[in-house]
């Protein structure tokens, strides 16, 4: 007898495989590992503790019958474009030199993964453990040509790069986006990685990132998701922070129906600093939810977190924070704030935050809150004739401003808060 | 300007006014007096429309319409201003930002365009001048790190920048010290004219010193049990809250 198939990633292997040729870059044990990897252990359903409230095999069951994989091409991204940066765009995972910037920018060095020399391709997969994440696998198995960015030794990037992904497909696509983001020592770089969606299909987007950010060095990243309403997407960032580097990442969701967002830092060099702030604000029955993992492996290393939420209608949202002191981290300096605000009876908010600290001389907090429009501060601006409606506005801006406000590159502000309706 | 008949509200099924009768005319200032507990705040957030409020009775009428049919916005929108015993603090909202969202919904209201930037800016130099207020603070969020004084100083500010038809000071004088309320009291009488109205609420005699009203309402147990004149306010002054607890304790 035959047993029917049930299993989600198999599905997702049949229906990409036959169209997704041979990955070049990905070393045969990894490739191997990501395999066995899907194959023993599936697509998570809410069963695995990590995805508890995001049971990603269930929406792909119900979401995605049918992959056939026909990708699109893009013709323009002009209307996407910010001013001030340079555009970078990569298109259902590969890198487009063709709708990209023709600037050359000092000490900025981009390559495709495939091209990178042996001494470049240790970094493939060296922070991104294909055996310790479903979706760290299957984009192992599946990335089409990712590229490698590199900010060379002691350069200051003066612009702000704007990497754009596009996800488009006709019918039902899976898409991986893969990336090294590599900054050598004493090198500063902004980075804005910005997520859509083009077109009539649906699209599964399963980016990966790993993030390298050498010796004193100083890495500004924006991830921005606004896949709309027929994006499904899992986003992991994998960031080693060497010594006395600087990471600092602000994570706005705009809209997708689905959003999982996996960052874990490891500061795994002293005097290193990781600051993480997210916004996710929520409507009909989206599903955004934020992992964080700060894991903290030497001492002096110092982190912060700021996650906000703002939830409507049937929306879920999700803050699961772990701080990992681990017993060598002696003098860790970490914090974690999650709040959040229910806009209607029927939405959700999980939030979870987890401490495991194993070092005896530290300084851990974490605060979670949720509540609803302070009606106090709603009479007294309807008392001086302001609408509900604006003052609603007012105070949502006012509660997020402290995420927005993090963005310093002024017209990344301004599209955030243009897509949020402030 | 506001007839009110026969006013009752509750709050959470408490009785609290019942049954007040007021009227106020353009050019008038009535003062309410009276114990604590009596109602004198509860009448003032019924007036501008707080939900927590039930009203159960009776009817008020603003310029002609119908005061209680309105959404809170819409009284200020009509001109009723509310200065709050405790105004409210609201972090990441600015000062300014929101006295212009206040103003342009006020003006969009009446038909007209949104207020020049420059204009705008004018303004609120020359009323801030009013009443003495630092102009950093406009640019602060709403309340928030104020004294006491300048809460209520940023009170009349909004007042100022506004022009309502009938304000409501609701004890304005409570935390204010001697200077400070001087400085509030002289703000309220230069932006007084023949066609607007105060009703200021107080528990003490003392800011009906500065700001003399036409008229006195004693408000005891939900009613108003007495009226007169300015000297009303001194006679209870003198004789104290007590006096008329026993005269009117029946009620």
């Amino acid at each position: 007898m035959i047993a029917e198939k049930t299993n989600t990633a198999q599905q997702i292997i049949d229906a990409i495989s036959p169209k997704a040729g041979k990955v070049g870059f990905i070393p045969d044990n990894v490739l191997t590992n990501a395999m066995l990897y899907l194959e023993n252990k599936g697509i998570p359903t809410n069963k695995h503790e990590d995805y508890k409230y995001c049971n990603v095999d269930a929406i792909l069951k119900k979401e995605f019958k049918n992959i056939k994989q026909e990708l699109k091409t893009i013709s323009s991204v002009n209307e996407f474009k910010l001013e001030d940066t340079v555009t970078l765009v990569v298109v259902n995972g590969n890198y487009s030199a063709e709708l990209s910037d023709k600037i050359v920018l000092k000490g900025l060095h981009i390559n495709s993964l495939n091209n990178l020399d042996a001494e470049g391709k240790k970094q493939i997969a060296s922070i991104a453990d294909a055996e310790s994440d479903a979706f760290i696998a299957l984009n192992s198995a599946f990335s089409g040509q990712g590229f490698h960015l590199k900010i060379e030794k002691n350069a200051q990037l003066q612009i702000p790069l704007h990497v754009i992904y596009i996800s488009s497909c006709e019918g039902e696509a899976l898409v991986n986006p893969r990336n090294i983001i590599e900054l050598e020592a004493n090198s500063e770089a902004t980075i804005i990685e910005h997520q859509i969606a083009f077109g009539t299909g649906k699209t599964f987007t399963n980016f990966l990132s790993e993030k390298i950010v050498k010796e004193n060095a100083k890495l500004t990243s924006y991830s921005i998701q606004d896949e709309k309403e027929n994006g499904f997407s899992v986003n992991t960032n994998q960031v080693k922070v060497e010594r006395y580097a600087k990471y600092d990442n602000t994570t706005i969701t705009l809209s997708g129906q689905l959003v999982r967002n996996n960052h874990n830092v490891v500061l795994a060099g002293e005097n290193s600093e990781a600051h993480l702030n997210g916004l996710f604000m929520t409507g009909n029955t989206q599903l955004v939810d934020n992992h964080t993992l700060m894991d903290h492996q030497v001492p002096n290393c110092e982190s912060n977190e700021l996650y906000k939420g703002v939830i409507n209608d049937k929306s879920t949202g999700v803050f699961n924070g772990k701080i990992f002191v681990r017993k060598d981290a002696q003098k860790t300096n970490a914090y974690q704030s999650s709040k959040n605000i229910l806009l209607s009876d029927d939405g959700t908010i999980n939030t979870k935050p987890q401490l495991e600290i194993y070092a005896d001389d530290v300084k851990c907090s974490h605060g979670t809150s949720t509540g609803k429009i302070d009606e106090s501060a709603m009479f007294y601006l309807n008392a001086r004739g302001i609408s509900k409606e604006s003052a609603n506005r007012i105070l949502l801006n006012a509660f997020a401003g402290e995420v927005i406000n993090k963005l310093e590159v002024d017209s990344v502000k301004e599209y955030v808060e243009k897509r949020l309706g402030f | 300007m506001i007839s009110i008949k026969n006013l009752h509200a509750s709050v959470d099924g408490k009785e609290i006014l019942k049954g007040i009768n007021l009227e106020v005319k353009a050019g008038e200032i009535h003062a309410i007096m009276g114990p604590n507990g009596s109602g004198k705040s509860t009448l003032s957030s019924v007036l501008a429309g707080k939900e927590d409020y039930e009203v159960t009775e009776g009817e008020v009428t603003f310029n002609g319409k119908d005061l209680l049919d309105m959404d809170p916005d819409v009284r200020a929108k009509e001109g009723l201003f509310l200065a709050f015993q405790y105004p409210v603090e609201i972090p990441g909202v600015s000062n300014i930002n929101f006295l212009k969202t206040a103003l342009n919904e006020k003006r969009a209201y009446e038909g007209k365009g949104p207020v020049e930037a420059k204009d705008f800016l004018a303004l609120v130099k020359e009323k801030q001048k009013l009443v003495e207020l630092d102009g950093k603070l406009a640019n602060r969020s709403v309340n928030e790190g104020f004294s006491g004084g300048e809460k209520k100083r940023n009170e009349i500010f909004q007042m100022a920048m506004l022009e309502p038809k009938l304000a409501i000071l609701d004890e304005t004088d409570s935390g204010l010290d001697i200077d400070a309320l001087r400085v509030v009291a002289n703000g309220v009488n230069t932006l007084k004219t023949k066609e607007n109205a105060y009703i200021v609420i107080t528990h003490y005699q003392r800011l009906l010193d500065h700001i003399v009203p036409d008229f006195v309402h004693i408000l005891y147990n939900g009613k108003i049990v007495k009226s007169g004149g300015k000297e009303l306010a001194l006679e209870l002054e003198a004789k104290g809250y007590d006096e008329v607890k026993k005269q009117f304790e029946t009620i």
